[in-house]
């Protein structure tokens, strides 16, 4: 129809990693966002690990050591379903999805752009974790391969669901202002019923267990566990099994079910452009 | 092909609730017309920007811009993405890529088109080229908006809109923006421009559509419609005024009754602001 059929556009996967590059430039000049961002779970490690003290019945497991794990999951929880949505709700208020709307762009590499950020994003908090695990706590990195693609799946599966609700709790958000409010409290509840702030987790009222086994923090945390501490520590546990099954399950079926709210409730204009 | 239209509108309606924003729009721009689209806040100028867009649904009418429907052009199809290459949107009031610099914008913009002008010498167009190194949240209100009319160049489109586009400026930044619009025009591009102020439409555009409550009062070159209010004048003097087609005979007559010259003496046409105020219902 118009002159330039014909012409070969730019792929989407090419434009998504541009979009990324983008992204990340965005994300790392923002030097206070980034301080929040990776400050927060790091000092948390680090403050409530120095805290508590004491070694759990029946392993050589402190509770600094215990806390690091689960750390990483609410870290990564921080860095998709809080950064995410409010960065998408914020990419929706400034313009930055009008223009991209504008542009003969596959709206698919806008999630992929998203994809890369949050994936380097998540790398670099994990290390940090780590580092301060090891540094601080004398926590031992595990050299079984199995135990590493233990949390490799976990990592999949938990990045893949919180960044689809973070992707979904976006459209909620009226605006970037209110961003942190939407997100960050569910955030710290769920937080303070998966057990991780409240150490061991088979601690927890059985209410809130219930409600925190609800959720993909708790088997997230549970599973970071599993990989990164020795079995004694399972007494700790509320079975008395990592459960690797069901955590699959139910992180898989968050990914699909914030798959659906996603496709469901996305929406590219702010509300005040309707 | 060539003769038909870059765009082409008739009967455009659309209803926000209850409220019919659009009441029956009718308009063609031809290939590198400069059109202005101008009318109060509300008249319904940014929804029929949005609509040709494809940025915005339609309760009826038919639309056509650069060939295409923008309401059945998708999001996804390699028409959509040629369509899409054709069309420069430069945006009302956008506030995102603050953390970039200006020459990282452009040149990342550049990257989603398949034949895209060279970043550099779009920015240069604009007047940036000292502030290619600039984080954009550093740019003044009229640098901003010159860069997005380089993020809405870059891709070479045959189309460009231009939302309101001096809105908040001062007026040297107004005058120096009207200069990069002037040259844009110059090059053959075909503009659509939406704006409230009626100097501005006066110096860019061809043609004036102007908008008031959904519906186009008036679609007439600039010249043509200060001509609208007829050829009557106004003569004033010391105690009178008359409007007539004939101001020499009057002044002869007042001459005349004074005996000499006439104390006071004024004769003026209407201005194309007392025509506007006019058209869009606010008469004086």
């Amino acid at each position: 129809m118009t002159m330039t059929s014909g012409t070969n556009h730019p792929s989407a996967v090419t434009l998504g990693l541009h979009r990324g590059v983008v992204e990340l430039k965005a994300f790392f000049r923002e030097w206070d966002a980034v301080a929040f961002t990776f400050a927060l779970p790091v000092v948390t490690l680090a403050l409530l690990g120095s805290l508590i003290s004491g070694v759990y019945p029946g392993s050589d497991v402190t509770s600094a050591q215990y806390l690091a794990p689960s750390m990483i999951a609410a870290g990564i929880a921080a860095v998709t379903f809080v950064n995410l949505g409010a960065g998408i709700a914020s990419d929706r208020e400034d313009g930055t999805l009008k223009r991209l709307r504008g542009a003969p762009m596959p709206p698919i590499a806008y999630f992929l752009g998203k994809t890369v950020q949050t994936m380097v994003v998540v790398a670099a908090e994990i290390v940090l974790l780590l580092a301060v695990g090891v540094a601080l706590f004398d926590l031992r990195l595990p050299t079984d391969p199995g135990r590493w693609l233990t949390f490799g799946w976990v990592l999949l599966l938990g990045v893949t669901a919180c960044s689809l609700l973070g992707i979904a709790v976006s459209s909620v958000i009226r605006s970037a202002r209110s961003a942190g409010a939407v997100t960050q409290l569910p955030y710290l509840v769920l937080a303070f019923v998966s057990g991780i702030f409240f150490t061991p987790v088979s601690a927890l009222p059985q209410p809130l267990l219930v409600l925190g086994s609800v959720f993909p923090l708790k088997w997230m945390a549970q599973g970071f566990r599993s990989a990164l501490l020795p079995d004694t520590i399972l007494g700790a546990e509320v079975v008395r099994d990592w459960e690797h099954g069901r955590t699959a399950l139910i992180l898989a079926a968050w990914c699909i079910g914030g798959l659906l709210l996603c496709l469901t409730t996305f929406r590219w204009r702010g509300r005040r452009d309707r | 092909m060539t003769e038909s239209p870059a765009v082409r509108v008739r009967g455009l309606h659309k209803r926000y609730g209850r409220r019919a924003a659009l009441a029956g729009i009718d308009l063609d721009i031809a290939y590198g017309e400069v059109v202005a689209l101008l009318g109060p806040n509300g008249a319904g100028k940014t929804s029929t920007v949005e609509i040709l867009e494809g940025h915005r649904s339609r309760d009826g009418g038919e639309v056509t811009v650069l060939g295409v429907d923008p309401a059945r052009v998708g999001r996804f199809g390699r028409a959509a993405r040629d369509w899409r290459s054709d069309i420069g949107i430069v945006l009302q009031e956008a506030t995102d890529l603050g953390e970039l610099t200006v020459g990282e914008t452009v040149r990342h913009f550049a990257r989603y088109y398949p034949a895209p002008r060279d970043p550099a010498e779009v920015i240069e167009v604009v007047g940036l080229t000292d502030r290619t190194r600039t984080r954009v949240r550093k740019l003044s209100g009229g640098q901003r908006r010159r860069l997005d009319v380089a993020v809405g160049l870059v891709g070479d489109p045959r189309l460009v809109f231009l939302d309101e586009p001096t809105t908040g400026f001062d007026p040297a930044a107004r005058r120096a923006f009207w200069e990069l619009i002037r040259t844009l025009a110059g090059g053959g591009t075909t503009i659509l421009l939406t704006t409230h102020y009626l100097d501005e439409a006066e110096t860019l555009a061809d043609r004036v559509v102007v908008l008031a409550s959904g519906r186009v009062v008036a679609d007439d070159p600039p010249t043509a419609l200060a001509e609208r209010a007829g050829h009557q004048v106004t003569v004033r003097w010391s105690g009178g005024e008359r409007r007539t087609d004939d101001p020499a005979t009057v002044i002869a007559e007042l001459t005349r009754r004074f005996g000499g010259p006439i104390p006071g003496l004024t004769v003026t046409r209407p201005s194309l602001e007392d025509v506007y105020l006019d058209l869009i219902g606010h008469r004086p």
